[in-house]
């Protein structure tokens, strides 16, 4: 094996050895090793990322002018037929290259970042150890070569997360936030494995290209497999929209968003790395990695994802805009902008004209990770130097955060789409590709970017300028630059990822793509954005009678939006009333009447019977003996009429 | 002649006698004579065998006599263990010795 | 009808009475006399088949021995004088059934069976020469081991019967 392959093999197993070592040994160590451990060994993989993304995209991986994927190695785990079999492998592509990029260096970023933030928490090394496991497993998922290796490390993700968000395991709530993620996207997930089983059972082979080469060319026999239809849609549309629920359970699409709020009981880092830039988006890797089949085999799978998509997106921006807890608006928005790479997806088809979607979604996944972390440990430092996350104790902290005050304003224009920042470019080239697809999806991508802005600086407004007497002015952040140092390098990717020729290496079919930027369509999203900041300022900036009016005159929807339209009391109410007194009561009264009542009447039954039979050995003698005399005399008679 | 099927009747109406008195009495020494009175049937029905079916041979002659002196034994014995029992519980009433049960 | 006839017939009358009336008696020395004249008339039986040999090892150990041993139990156990006790009606009843069906089987398969011709018309005295000699023979007709096999089980008796009567002195 080449460098390459022994970097991306040591990219993979440094955080599992980081996991190990910090979970077996971890509470011997001082916090400072631990973290020392835990840190180097993502900065590792992070530089290791960028030498492979290095050489991946600049020597090995243009083949005859088409970036294709390079199979690293490959080990077969479990051998069913010929075709069939699970392997574990390490694959590199655009797609993959990417990702392990945006992986490690968030991670590494958040890794920094909780050297000050998780400083004094009481189980320092295990929350290291945890992070550690998480990064390891997404980045196995995203280089699996095999379907079934990236379940396992699909719901290898999910433990960990699990882990995390209930890392405050003494709060009730943190618990039941845990239970709840993964609940859902474990659900979900059931999805993923039907759909993935229908797969192989239809193409015979679990390994993606296969998959992908089998199911994509018109004609092949393996399509033939799916002809089956139900309800208008072929069996390979289901298949392919139950693997997308799967996806749509980690990406919190409607109606599976409900973990990804209550989710940010954990501390505020793991909601940077994991619920803005790298678990969330593994729904949409997955479409991304299918998205050949999805494009040329199933378009009206692709066309309910766009939909899905693009209802989520408003859906959540809405919500966002009536919420007061801070990690609850970046929460919903980052529904909202997943959404925004969802629909982007689905509005993409195949072709050179079509397949701008893709090439789109993936760009704004690469940019969103970068300004949605950043707000996320802006907010984490906002929090650490007021002590609560309600906007109602915040307000007037430019003075006294001045670093936090610049990174968030530049997140903030990133997320908005303001030029020159990354989001701008990322989200005009998701509504280019939608305007020309479905005009529908056009227009609520639209309106959703005016609420993107709105809710974004109604939060920027409310914390940094509204004038709070209260406050204190002295400067925070002299104290923590492991802090600052993420939020700079943050805020400096937020600025210039967007200037990537982002085209040139990630597209559909591998070959470079042109993004390009036409000066008329892009007048519409700025005016937008710039109407929602303008009546953000006019709301929050200072103390001012029109957020009341406003509540006032849309009352109802108002407490529509802020209850979250009610979704989870809609869960609750499926749960408890209709599941559990309709399914479950009754199933728990067989069990325990008939069927433990059928094994306890047995035994009855059986002591019973040994009491009947009991009074035989009665000690009698001459009882014995009568039986005894009686029976010689049967058989006697028998005998003797049967012989004789 | 007297015909060989009324001895055996004989016979068996005396086993059937001892088989009686062993069922519906209630004196553990009663019961040790009924089954003198079943034993010396059988002996009666080896010597009539032998007297009409085999009057050369001596064979139902012998085993009477080991029959006899078995039973012999056999009373010594039982006796033996009935005046145990009556030292043991005092009394040699078949109903009372019923320990050996469930 | 001549007199070996009727005096079987009178011996057999003699063993049954006095047999029943020794089962269904409820005088417990009245039992064993009667068991007592039942032995002797089953000893007047055999003499009758010219079994003289036999006839004497009933009375001498039968009569002699055994009834006379039931006798010293008696008194061993002071149940002498007092009225045997009754079994249940139910036990009785289901014994006399017992039995008679058993009688009836008996005699109806006894009455059924052919016999084959007896002679026994050669009445040969019973030789105790004859007896001795064969009892300590081990050819094909030699009682040689069950002689010894039974002169074990007399000893394994008498020691028995010594061990389990024996009354333990309380020092």
């Amino acid at each position: 094996m080449d460098s390459y392959g022994i970097s991306s093999l040591a990219l993979v197993l440094l955080p599992l050895l980081s996991f190990i070592i910090l979970a077996v040994a971890g509470k011997h160590f001082s916090p400072k090793i631990s973290a020392l451990i835990g840190t180097s060994s993502i900065v590792i993989s992070a530089l290791l990322a960028f030498y492979i993304a290095g050489g991946y995209f600049f020597e090995f991986g243009n083949i005859s002018g088409a970036f294709t994927k390079q199979i690293i190695m490959q080990f077969n785990w479990l051998q069913f037929t010929n075709d069939l079999s699970i392997n574990l492998g390490i694959v590199l592509d655009p797609l993959s290259v990417m990702m392990l990029v945006v992986i490690t260096t968030i991670s590494a970023m958040v890794h920094i970042y909780s050297i000050n933030y998780m400083q004094g928490e009481e189980y320092f090394e295990r929350y290291y150890s945890y992070l550690s496991l998480f990064t390891f497993s997404m980045l196995g998922l995203v280089v699996s070569v095999n379907i079934f290796q990236m379940y396992i490390f699909w719901e290898l993700v999910g433990a960990s997360s699990f882990l995390l968000i209930g890392f405050y395991f003494t709060k009730p709530s943190a618990i039941a936030a845990a239970k709840k993620a993964f609940i859902v996207t474990r659900f979900a997930d059931l999805g993923f494995l039907i759909g993935i089983l229908m797969l192989s059972a239809g193409a015979k082979s679990l390994d993606f290209f296969t998959i992908i080469e089998r199911l994509t060319t018109p004609g092949s026999a393996y399509l033939a497999n799916f002809s089956g239809s139900f309800i208008g849609m072929s069996a390979l549309s289901w298949t392919l929209l139950l693997v997308f629920i799967g996806g749509a359970g980690k990406s919190a699409m409607f109606p599976f968003h409900i973990w990804l709020p209550d989710a940010m009981e954990g501390p505020t880092p793991v909601s940077a790395l994991i619920h803005a830039a790298t678990m969330v988006v593994a729904g949409v890797f997955l479409v991304g990695r299918l998205f050949p089949v999805f494009a040329i085999s199933a378009p009206d799978a692709l066309m309910i994802i766009g939909y899905t998509g693009a209802f989520t997106a408003l859906f959540a921006a809405i919500i966002a805009c009536t919420q007061t807890d801070i990690k609850r608006v970046l929460a919903y928005s980052t529904i909202s902008q997943i959404a925004y790479m969802m629909f982007a997806l689905g509005v993409a088809g195949w072709g050179a004209d079509k397949s701008e979607g893709f090439t789109a979604s993936m760009f704004h996944l690469f940019t969103h990770a970068f300004f949605k972390a950043l707000l996320f440990l802006g907010a984490g430092a906002i929090i650490h130097a007021v002590g609560s996350n309600e906007l109602k104790n915040m307000g007037g902290l430019r003075k006294s955060l001045p670093i936090t005050h610049i990174t968030f304003l530049i997140a903030c224009l990133a997320i908005s789409s303001i030029p020159p920042f990354a989001g701008f470019f990322s989200k005009e080239a998701i509504l280019s590709s939608a305007m020309h697809s479905n005009p529908m999806i056009y227009y609520v991508g639209l309106f959703t970017g005016g609420l993107t802005a709105f809710y974004m600086f109604r939060l920027y407004f409310r914390i940094f300028w509204f004038k709070k007497p209260e406050v204190h002015a002295h400067n925070h952040e002299v104290h923590t630059w492991f802090m600052n140092v993420p939020l700079i390098l943050l805020a400096i990717g937020s600025v210039v990822a967007g200037l990537i020729p982002f085209g040139h290496f990630v597209s559909a079919n591998g070959e470079p793509l042109e993004l390009s930027i036409h000066l008329g369509s892009v007048v519409l999203p700025v005016l937008v954005a710039l109407t929602g900041i303008a009546t953000a300022y006019l709301y929050f900036a200072r103390e001012s009678f029109r957020p009341e009016q406003s509540v006032a005159r849309f009352r109802l929807f108002y407490n529509w939006a802020i209850n979250k339209f009610y979704i989870d009391e809609i869960y609750l109410f499926i749960t408890k009333k209709v599941l559990f007194n309709l399914i479950g009561r009754p199933i728990a009264w067989v069990d325990k009447e008939i069927i433990n009542g059928a094994i306890n009447g047995t035994a009855r039954l059986s002591m019973k019977t040994s009491e009947m039979i009991k009074p035989v050995q009665s000690g009698r003698t001459q009882t014995y003996a009568m039986f005894f005399m009686g029976g010689a005399l049967v058989l006697a008679a028998i005998l003797i009429f049967k012989f004789v | 002649m007297i015909p060989l099927s009324h001895i055996l009747i004989v016979s068996s109406a005396l086993f059937f006698l001892g088989v009686y008195g062993f069922f519906a009495r209630r004196n553990l020494i009663t019961i040790l004579m009924s089954v003198e009175l079943i034993l010396n049937s059988a002996n009666i029905n080896f010597i009539a065998f032998n007297k009409y079916l085999y009057p050369d041979k001596l064979d139902g002659v012998f085993f009477t006599l080991f029959i006899i002196t078995i039973a012999a034994a056999e009373v010594s014995l039982a006796l033996a263990i009935i005046i145990n029992l009556y030292r043991r519980y005092n009394t040699i009433d078949i109903e009372d010795t019923k320990e050996m049960k469930f | 009808m001549n007199g070996t006839l009727i005096l079987f017939y009178f011996l057999s009358a003699i063993v049954l009475v006095f047999a029943a009336v020794s089962m269904f008696t409820r005088k417990i020395f009245r039992a064993a006399i009667c068991l007592l004249a039942s032995l002797v008339g089953i000893a007047g039986i055999y003499l009758l088949w010219d079994m003289d040999f036999i006839a004497a090892l009933q009375i001498i150990i039968y009569v002699g021995g055994i009834v006379v041993l039931i006798i010293f139990s008696i008194f061993l156990t002071h149940r002498a004088s007092e009225k045997l006790a009754r079994q249940s009606l139910i036990r009785r009843v289901r014994a006399m059934i017992i039995a008679i069906a058993g009688f009836v089987f008996t005699a109806w398969v006894l009455l059924s069976t052919q016999f084959p011709e007896a002679s026994p018309a050669s009445s040969n005295q019973l030789s105790v020469e004859q007896i001795g000699i064969q009892m300590m023979s081990y050819d094909k007709f030699g009682y040689l081991l069950p002689f010894e096999v039974i002169s074990f089980l007399l000893l394994g008796a008498l020691v028995g019967s010594i061990t389990i009567a024996i009354k333990h002195k309380k020092i």
